[in-house]
């Protein structure tokens, strides 16, 4: 499959190396620019695939089952790999079950929204914080702290009071508000707002450029890679996220993706390829959306992690 | 990409049109820059903690405003068995999670830090249960862990017995356990891999050149460079797994597996604390203690990194 063309590549660059004869060892190389023997590479590939088989093989085999058509015996031993009939019959009978497409729309509904408002609010919020003198700013900064450090876990029963006064319980309204202004984001802009030179806002300044100019000119398109960061996390947070609004959403009208799983789940455990259907249709777009922008992806990692 | 958005949703923010008044900025715009974010965190998670703090010390439910009675729920809590089964799993969770997040990820780092060929395809792909959705994660799981699912078959094919994985209460925490190590490896080999980027490669030299093997480098030279970032797995993962939720509660099902045997302390506020009869002023009680414990067990970790320093 593709990882077999992917190690392919391998051996060439190495067979191009022997060729070089004063190099007088292959050309593959570490970090350090220090030669790896071949039996070292060989191991070393040995083990990649061994783990890919783990990390990847689950999914593979969740979209074999999905693929497997209502005669195919799912349950063999020793196990059938690959469908012997592909088809696709059971994507639509999962929509006649549960109604899955208009769960996967409430999940992009409140996932886009969730871009949007994360992305305005903690750009707004971080340029504050890293540009702005006024009173009270340090206080706004350990605010952000601390909302940061409150494990959300321990506070959804009061979360979900707090909805109920509201009149925002069982509503899409009440699933995004809570992460809408993420403050873990609010401290991402802030420092990346931080690490702009001030002379260049300085120079804007005294241009007469007013701060909203200043920030929607100079300081936003700056820092389009963070912010590109939190869009990605906002998306991927809202899109996968499973305790709050199990709690918030009561009507199965109003589901997302991930509780319509749950719900499926639990209603016809029995047929494993309606439940491996409805889990590659929740977990497709966002391997699509990884495979297109991975480069955020690891970024938000790292910069999550310095801060959280 | 988001500026036309915002050029639309402050339009109050746009003031001080004379080039010369600029200095005088407005003193209301650096707040009307933050309020979104202040507004939210107060009113969604602030305020909600606070909230939590008090009921805790009512006899508050859903529908019933309730009133004080003092340390009432915390002496029941003492009382209530399955109070102790969800502090028991939670703990056991930490023990059982965060050594092999702490290690395992470092191991991976280790394998796909050097630039070979098709390198960033592998680092993608262990990446991926990163991106998917717990409740992706845990189904998939869950049929693989069935009964007659593909451990079970590969198990029977190579002639032993099948596995109750989802059916005994231990192996239901410990097959969470996996799902969890498991989801949470490829997020903790990207932090690794940018220590490891930073451990300098003279270090590595002087040791080779003293004739110190794979494993005598890994302990003298990379853990020690490391120890920082390993610290801070340890802290980010046990908070995190005392926390745990969503993969017993797919695993074991909403009433925490044989007899709720499996229970978690943040399932049992889920399940005390929701619904037209929910008791929400004992759920409170409940998520006082994660408080608790999450910060004790932050304290705990950074202690031992001290420790360990002098």
């Amino acid at each position: 499959m593709s990882l077999a063309e992917k190690t392919r590549p391998a051996e060439k660059p190495r067979a191009t190396g022997r060729e070089r004869k004063r190099q007088r060892e292959p050309r593959i190389t570490d970090e350090h620019g220090r030669r790896i023997r071949v039996w070292e590479l060989a191991l070393r590939y040995l083990l990649l695939l061994g783990v890919l088989a783990l990390t990847i093989g689950p999914f593979l085999w969740q979209l074999s089952t999905s693929l497997k058509g209502p005669t195919e015996d799912i349950f063999s031993s020793p196990p059938k790999f690959l469908p012997s009939d592909p088809t696709l019959h059971n994507y639509e009978r999962v929509a006649d079950t549960i109604p899955v497409w208009d769960y996967a729309l409430n999940s992009l509904k409140v996932a886009a929204a969730n871009v949007v408002t994360n992305c305005v609010g903690a750009a707004l919020a971080g340029y504050a914080l890293a540009r702005l003198r006024y009173r009270g700013r340090r206080v706004a900064t350990l605010v952000f702290i601390l909302t940061m450090l409150v494990p959300v876990e321990g506070i959804i029963i009061a979360q979900f009071t707090t909805m109920r006064e509201l009149g925002l319980n069982n509503t899409l309204v009440g699933v995004l508000l809570p992460g809408c202004v993420s403050a873990l984001n609010v401290l991402l802009m802030r420092n990346a707002f931080l690490n702009l030179p001030y002379e260049i806002e300085e120079a804007a300044f005294v241009d007469g450029a007013n701060v909203w100019q200043r920030f929607c000119r100079i300081a936003l398109p700056a820092v389009k890679g963070t912010l590109a960061v939190v869009a990605i996390f906002a998306f991927m947070g809202a899109w996968d996220d499973f305790l709050w609004p199990l709690i918030v959403l009561s009507d199965p009208s109003r589901f997302t993706l991930t509780i319509g799983l749950n719900y499926l789940h639990g209603t016809f455990a029995n047929d494993e390829r309606l439940v491996a259907a409805g889990t590659i249709i929740a977990v497709a777009p966002l391997i699509i959306l990884f495979a297109c922008l991975q480069r955020y992806f690891f970024r938000g990692v790292g910069e999550g992690a310095v801060k959280g | 990409m988001a500026s036309p958005t915002l050029t639309t949703g402050t339009p109050g923010a746009r003031k001080g049109p004379g080039p010369r008044r600029v200095r005088r900025q407005l003193p209301a715009s650096p707040w009307l820059f933050a309020a979104p974010g202040l507004l939210i965190a107060g009113a969604f998670i602030l305020y909600p903690f606070v909230s939590t703090l008090v009921n805790a010390f009512t006899d508050r439910r859903t529908l019933v405003p309730g009133e004080f009675v003092g340390l009432a729920n915390f002496r029941e809590l003492l009382h209530d068995d399955m109070f102790w089964i969800g502090l028991r799993n939670s703990s056991l969770y930490v023990l059982g999670v965060v050594p092999a997040l702490v290690l395992l990820p470092l191991l991976l780092a280790l394998l796909v830090q050097k630039n070979i060929p098709g390198i960033t395809f592998f680092r993608s792909a262990f990446y991926t249960p990163v991106v998917a959705s717990i409740v992706v994660v845990g189904l998939i799981w869950v049929w693989l862990l069935d009964e007659r699912g593909l451990v079970n078959s590969l198990l029977e094919t190579l002639g032993a017995s099948p596995v109750g994985f989802l059916s005994d209460q231990w192996l239901i925490l410990l097959s969470a356990m996996g799902v969890t190590v498991w989801k949470g490896l490829g997020y903790y080999m990207i932090i690794y891999l940018a220590a490891l980027a930073n451990v300098p490669r003279e270090l590595h030299e002087a040791a080779a050149v003293d004739g110190a093997g794979a494993v005598r480098r890994f302990l003298t030279v990379t853990v020690p460079a490391v120890r920082s970032t390993m610290v801070l797995v340890a802290a980010l993962s046990s908070v995190a797994a005392f926390k745990v939720f969503s993969e017993v509660y797919l695993m074991a099902g909403p009433n925490g597996g044989p007899a709720g045997e499996d229970t978690t302390l943040v399932m049992l506020v889920q399940r005390t604390g929701t619904g037209l009869t929910g008791r929400v002023g004992y759920a409170s009680a409940i998520s006082v203690v994660v408080f608790v414990v999450t910060v004790v067990l932050m304290l705990l970790v950074l202690r031992a990194d001290r420790k360990e320093e002098s």
